[in-house]
């Protein structure tokens, strides 16, 4: 579940999970999280939540909602994002994303088009109200309630939600009255964590390398393989491309009915990994890799 | 039944990914008769994989046939008509088929698959899809996503709730809103397009789309286009350097030269001379 950390001056005033669909935020009583100052709106901001995805709106404040000292209109929240709201700073905390088991990651599943349309945000007031600002009611009774601390209702498109998540071994259905509590141990934790978030980060590359054309009229030309795919030879004629992998080099014939050589032993289909000072003939120029030092 | 393998060549390449131990992805390619498929699966245990191999098998064998029956009482105006038709028919027969499995085995209950699938005829190509398998086009210099996926993640981008930059760092990835073999009946969007001699059409799951950016997609096709074999295994396999999360499917084909299918009167002539 993700939560906003509300503090001013360093100082924490509260916690505030975001079990709604839609947490709105401002001055006026009726807001999930109220911050009496003048310098906020009657109406601030909201921030609307579907499953583990949290977009912040500003909802066209006098003074203006900033996140990581950006002002925003719209902002789709990330871990840690730190949202401004007068000299208020409300911390976005969204852990889910390092708690998945790798085992987890991006699971499909369905969700039936007819909950889709109910996901839209108009969750009527439900416990978990806040008030902010003066610090004898930091913590005021509706967040104290028992029964805001408990998961709120499950966002109206869950119910709808099928397929496989986690070790169950049958997809489970999810009944529409059905609380997110009573649902099978197995399934409620896999459908509150969802997949982990972080994009792919760029795969690492190996050492620096280069080649170096030794024969023909490029001779004593050095090219670094710095691209992913680098390819040598003639298009139409005979072609072979250098992939750069984490682990390495390699070597593959691409077109051409003549195959590259490398150490003069010709290649099949299959990629050959280089080694440093590796002799590559192709269309009768040699070349030779080498690992470029630092 | 015109052979389309000279006018097509096509090329796949599949694998379970760096972290999942079996695939639910299922492909099959038949240049002759100018289809591709490729689905998604999901499900416990193996589950996904019958979802996906039930469909994957059935569009093979059943546009085969549909294409083999010349029966002129069901003759359409254009290929492309009848091209849309015969998707449209096979996908919903494989939505029926899986569903029907998934109610009579409990252990198969609530499987459901992905689906992307193209079929060229007469200079078109008519593509049908459900989930979020993607079909791509690169033609010259311009590499774009031709299917819009059925996930809840682009109807936050179409709501504005999301730009497209930040897609790529939903958590909400994984959830599609449209399945085949989940209910009864599905709705499978089909569109058709003109095609052109040199163009390559990619089809992936989201194995491949969600590991690697779009652009080195395209420079990797646009690079190894003249090995389409090697472009397929390229792509798999860089997905997989990426991390490979998923299970990671590639099929491409690429268009040789231009494919009539309508007869002209003077070849029809001929060949009635032989």
């Amino acid at each position: 579940m993700a939560k906003l950390i509300i503090s001013v001056d360093g100082q924490v005033l509260d916690e505030v999970e975001l079990v709604k669909e839609r947490t709105t935020i401002g001055r006026k009583p009726h807001n999930d999280v109220r911050i009496e100052n003048l310098a906020v709106s009657g109406e601030h901001a909201a921030i609307v939540t579907i499953l583990n995805d949290s977009f912040l709106e500003d909802l066209g404040s006098t003074n203006g909602t900033t996140v990581n000292g950006h002002p925003i209109k719209k902002h789709f929240l990330q871990n840690s994002d730190v949202v401004e709201i007068g000299k208020y700073k409300l911390k976005y905390i969204n852990e889910k994303a390092s708690q998945s088991a790798p085992g987890d990651f991006e699971k499909t599943m369905v969700l039936r088009p007819s909950q889709v349309a109910a996901s839209q945000p108009s969750a009527p007031s439900a416990p978990g109200t806040v008030r902010i600002g003066d610090p004898a009611t930091a913590r005021p009774n509706g967040f104290s309630d028992p029964t805001a601390t408990t998961p709120g209702p499950l966002p109206s498109f869950a119910p709808g939600l099928i397929g496989q998540a986690g070790p169950s071994p049958v997809a489970t259905q999810i009944s529409p009255d059905q609380p997110l509590s009573a649902l099978p141990p197995a399934v409620a934790p896999a459908l509150q964590a969802g997949p982990t978030l972080a994009p792919a980060p760029r795969p690492a590359s190996p050492p620096p390398a280069a080649i170096q054309i030794l024969t023909g009229p490029s001779a004593g030309k050095e090219l670094d393989l710095v691209k992913n795919l680098t390819t040598l030879g003639k298009p139409g004629v005979q072609v072979a491309v250098i992939t750069r992998r984490p682990h390495g080099f390699f070597v593959t014939h691409v077109e051409g009915a003549q195959y590259p050589s490398v150490n003069g032993r010709s290649l099949d289909a299959q990629p050959r990994q280089l080694h440093d000072h590796d002799i590559i003939e192709l269309a009768g120029v040699k070349m030779e890799f080498f690992h470029k030092p630092g | 039944m015109i052979d389309l393998s000279n006018a097509l060549t096509m090329a796949c390449s599949t694998d379970p990914g760096m972290v999942r131990s079996h695939n639910e992805d299922s492909l099959a390619i038949e240049p002759g008769i100018g289809l591709a498929v490729l689905a998604d699966g999901m499900g416990g245990y193996n589950a996904g994989e019958v979802a996906s191999g039930i469909a994957v098998a059935l569009i093979r064998e059943e546009v085969r046939k549909a294409l083999a029956d010349s029966d002129p009482s069901r003759a359409e105006p254009s290929p492309t008509l009848r091209a849309e038709r015969v998707l449209r028919e096979q996908a919903a027969k494989a939505n029926a088929s899986i569903f029907k499995s998934a109610q009579d085995q409990p252990q198969y209950a609530g499987m459901g698959t992905t689906l992307v699938t193209v079929l060229f005829a007469n200079n078109q190509v008519t593509v049908a899809h459900i989930g979020d398998s993607r079909l791509y086009r690169l033609r010259g210099d311009s590499f774009e996503q031709v299917t819009r996926d059925h996930s809840l993640l682009q109807e936050q981008i179409d709501s504005g709730m999301i730009s497209k930059e930040d897609a790529r760092h939903s958590m909400n990835k994984n959830l599609v809103t449209r399945a085949l073999g989940v209910d009864p009946e599905v709705e499978t969007e089909i569109h058709s397009y003109e095609v052109l001699p040199g163009d390559i059409y990619l089809l992936c799951s989201d194995g491949l789309s969600d590991m690697i950016p779009e652009s080195e997609i395209h420079s990797t096709l646009d690079t190894l286009k003249a090995n389409l074999q090697l472009a397929a295994d390229q792509l798999v396999q860089t997905a997989n350097d990426y991390g490979g999360r998923d299970n990671v499917s590639v099929v491409l084909v690429q268009v040789n030269e231009r494919f009539s299918s309508e007869a002209g009167w003077m070849s029809r002539f001929m060949s009635w001379l032989k």
